[in-house]
């Protein structure tokens, strides 16, 4: 729970000497309480208060950054249960699993290197790779670790429970910030101190419940580790969800710290059932998940579902108004319109660029809505059409006066037609008809 | 120190509505469904009861066009034009625990067919499944009117659904349902006010909260899915704080996901095709029981089956 204005005000000095410029300790409090100042401005604070003020102003979640530069990856810092009640922040990140022993290791990571789908305008890609020592030989485990490190430059994480594999590692990889995995009851005093020399995260794993993990955490926290990420270790599914909603409600609801750090989840089965485990971390709180299959028909529908649920819930994904230039157009070129939906946007876009027609296409601004749905809410329609069309400068780009609209909204063309000046042609109702109807239209 | 777990202490129960009527109760199933009685969100059986598995009904069509999609067709192909024989092998091989129909082509702008031929073919379902049925017609106003008419007498006394109601045409629908006590599926699209307000019409006309289950739109992955997903647990979330209104199962279909071209179209830059529609119906699924749906309605028989393994894993959740 946030502290109140009296539970700070009980450990503020209490003098009202006002150097901090409120004339009173408890003003300042309420200040400090409504985050409108900062502790700093008290000269007179005990080092113990000032901790605690410190430590509850932090998020629920700890922020913990993996990897280094252009590909590092935050996580965690979410603040709240539900995407509906804010939004959810930092997109889950999804690790491919290879193991050390594996005789093709660098082919297997290949797809996170290279891998990348454009969808609504967004590249989507797999984040990280998580390397296991089933050796448990710290140098042929430091040697997979140099041969994914020549192969790519996605964050890494490191697996073994032997503190020595993973000393090994560190060695070419320690200032890459890997995250280690893990610390366990039995060897976490020198997993941290690992962790704390290399500046890495350090993934705990406690499998025995969520108070075995909440000291696990503690102490790891305690032997100086700050960024922590919490494995709750191989559950069947419904513990699973149940244990990760509740790690995510302790952090926010209590602000619970030893639980407020990001959470790892591993899949444990194969085919569609592993899918399916990853869309069940992808909603359900996971910060990272770890996979192990890399087929395009599986990645590519997960990374849609995290592409759907990180979305804002008050900002859909739009692209500028304007005009587009598809395939090369000139004065003759057809002209059509349609809304800033990216979704929309980009499957008319794709479907006009497959016809190779060359072609423009006006992009109405219908505040990100979709044809039909801008057209139900009155934000797509004859008059917002025209102007646009007048607007754009379309006209002196084109030698004619001729405008294709969706067929969904052709209940407009008689109002565009009148207000506009142009000629309204009704296209196909679903874009991809519109290759066979742009090709027809030139060949006219 | 043994940790105080955050639960929550809803005051909301959904009702449970039941599908289905056997023998001994004037009926001709061999089984039936019961959906919702939630006290929990999904699944978190550690802070309430969450009774009744989401069952998994299959979709079929009286007509399936040319461009019905090909990975959803091929699983069915040889049965594909008998709905009868579609629904039996949706049941006997892939376990569907309600066959829905979709009654298409009686739409007078497309195929027309008579209610009487509507009608043949519900008699040919009634007779080939012993699963709850649930009977939807084609969207045009004055023909559902009297298809579902039909359909409520043929199934007199089976307990069946009828769908769909929606905001501007419920009336002859909630007459159908109420004649021969079936239930009535409400639809709204993607919005939780329309959702109430159409409980709050159909119980004003006439029809038993009991008997009404909730259609808040599922839109398919990458179509809208963050959409249906937010809206749903909202409803949801409101039911559990105590509106009474909305207290009423909710059942999710993934029939958007054959809309959406990305979802199936060949692609090798997206993977195989069958595999990805698979997988993409089956995550639009799971994502709707997170939310808070309480049943489903699928199409392909790979996705039902990944979809109920989930649901098995998802139950036998364990205690806290
Ligand atoms: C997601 C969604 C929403 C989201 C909005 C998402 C968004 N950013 O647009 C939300 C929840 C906000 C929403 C709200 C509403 N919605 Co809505 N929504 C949908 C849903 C499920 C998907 C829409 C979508 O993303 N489609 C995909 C895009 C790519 O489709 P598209 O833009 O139409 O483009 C296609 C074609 O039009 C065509 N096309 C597009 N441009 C061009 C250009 C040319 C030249 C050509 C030839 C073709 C072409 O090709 C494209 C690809 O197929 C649809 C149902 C459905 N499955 O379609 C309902 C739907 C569009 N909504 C509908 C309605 C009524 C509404 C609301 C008015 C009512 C309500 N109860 O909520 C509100 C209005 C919004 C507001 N006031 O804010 C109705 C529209 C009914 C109608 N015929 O007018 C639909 C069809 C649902 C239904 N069956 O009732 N909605
Ligand atoms: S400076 Fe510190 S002690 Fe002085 S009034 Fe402000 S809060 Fe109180």
């Amino acid at each position: 729970m946030a502290l109140t204005a009296l539970d700070i005000y009980k450990k503020l000095p209490q003098t009202n000497c006002g150097k901090c410029g409120f004339p009173t300790c408890l003003a300042f409090a309420m200040q400090l309480a409504n985050k409108k100042a900062s502790i700093d401005d008290c000269p007179d604070v005990s080092d113990e208060a000032k901790e605690l003020l410190e430590s509850s102003a932090a998020p629920p979640i700890r922020l913990v950054k993996v990897g280094t530069g252009d590909n590092e990856i935050e996580m965690g810092d979410e603040v709240v249960l539900f995407r509906h009640e804010k939004t959810f922040y930092h997109p889950v990140a999804f690790a491919l699993m290879v193991d050390d022993d594996s005789p093709d290791i660098e082919s297997k990571v290949q797809p996170v290197e290279e891998m990348r789908f454009e969808r609504v305008g967004q590249e989507l890609k797999l984040d990280m790779i998580a390397i296991r020592s089933k050796s448990d030989d710290p140098a042929k485990f430091s040697s997979a670790v140099f041969t994914v490190k020549e192969k790519t430059s996605a964050p890494l994480m490191l697996i073994s429970q032997n503190p020595a594999v993973i000393e090994e590692a560190l060695k070419v990889c320690g200032s890459d910030r890997p995250i280690i995995h893990a610390a366990t009851k039995d060897n976490y005093e020198k997993m941290a101190e690992l962790a704390k020399s290399s500046d890495c995260p350090l993934a705990v794993l406690g499998d025995a419940g969520l108070e075995e993990l909440a000291e696990l955490s503690k102490k790891v926290k305690e032997a100086g580790v700050e960024d922590i990420v919490l494995d709750i270790g191989m559950k069947p599914l419904g513990k699973m969800l149940q244990e990760l909603t509740l790690i995510r409600r302790f952090a926010i609801k209590k602000l619970f710290r030893p639980l407020g750090y990001p959470i790892i989840m591993f899949t444990q089965g194969e085919g569609l059932s592993e899918g399916l485990e990853v869309a069940l971390g992808t909603m359900k709180y996971a910060s990272i998940v770890v996979m192990k299959e890399t087929d395009r028909s599986f990645v590519y529908p997960l990374l849609t579902l995290r592409q759907n649920i990180y979305t804002d819930p008050q900002k859909p994904i739009q692209v500028q108004p304007g005009i587009y230039d598809l395939n090369g157009p000139d004065e003759t070129s057809p002209v059509m319109i349609t809304t800033n939906f990216s979704l929309t946007y980009f499957t008319v876009a794709g479907d006009i660029e497959t016809s190779r027609v060359p072609s423009y296409l006006l992009v109405a601004d219908a505040e990100g809505l979709s044809v039909m749905t801008a057209f139900a809410a009155d934000k797509f329609t004859a008059d917002t059409c025209a102007e646009l069309i007048e607007s754009c400068g379309i006209d002196e780009k084109v030698n004619h006066k001729k405008i294709i609209i969706p067929g969904q909204v052709a209940r407009m063309s008689g109002k565009l037609n009148e207000n506009s000046g142009w000629e309204v042609l009704v296209g196909p109702r679903d874009s991809s008809g519109l290759p066979k109807y742009l090709r027809e239209y030139s060949g006219q | 120190m043994p940790l105080e777990l955050p639960k929550e202490k809803w005051t909301g129960k959904i009702g449970e509505v039941v599908i289905g009527a056997l023998e001994s109760e004037g009926g001709t199933r061999t089984s039936k469904v019961v959906l919702g009685g939630a006290t929990s969100l999904p699944f978190l059986s550690f802070e309430g009861e969450y009774p009744n598995e989401p069952p998994i009904g299959m979709e079929i069509f009286d007509v399936v066009r040319e461009d019905y999609p090909e990975v959803a067709r091929k699983p069915f192909e040889d049965v594909i034009d008998d709905p009868g024989k579609w629904a039996k092998k949706c049941v006997e091989e892939h376990g569907a625990d309600m066959i829905c129909i979709r009654l298409i082509g009686t739409n007078p702008e497309e195929e027309n067919r008579s209610v009487e031929d509507a009608e043949q073919t519900i008699r040919e379902l009634k007779e080939a499944v012993g699963v709850p049925l649930l009977v939807y017609g084609s969207g045009d106003e004055e023909k559902d009117a009297k298809v579902l008419e039909m359909a409520s007498n043929v199934l007199a006394g089976e307990r069946c659904l009828l769908g769909l109601a929606e905001e501007d045409a419920y009336k002859s629908i909630s007459v159908a349902s109420m004649a021969n006590d079936h239930g009535i599926v409400a639809f709204s699209n993607l919005d939780i006010n329309l959702a109430k307000q159409m409980n709050i019409l159909l119980t004003d006309f006439g029809v038993k909260l009991e008997n009404i289950i909730m259609d808040p739109l599922q839109a398919g992955l990458g179509y809208g899915l963050e959409y249906s997903y937010s809206v749903i647990e909202r409803i949801r979330l409101a039911a559990f704080m105590g509106d009474k209104i909305l207290q009423v199962p909710i059942l999710c279909g993934t029939a958007r996901v054959w809309n959406a071209r990305e979802a199936f179209k060949e692609d090798a830059s997206l993977g195989e095709a069958g595999s990805r529609a698979i997988l993409w119906e089956a995550t639009t699924a799971l994502s709707a029981l997170m939310a808070g749906a309480d049943a489903l309605l699928m199409r392909h028989p790979d996705a039902v089956a990944c979809v109920r393994e989930s649901i098995k894993g998802l139950t036998g959740g364990g205690e806290q």
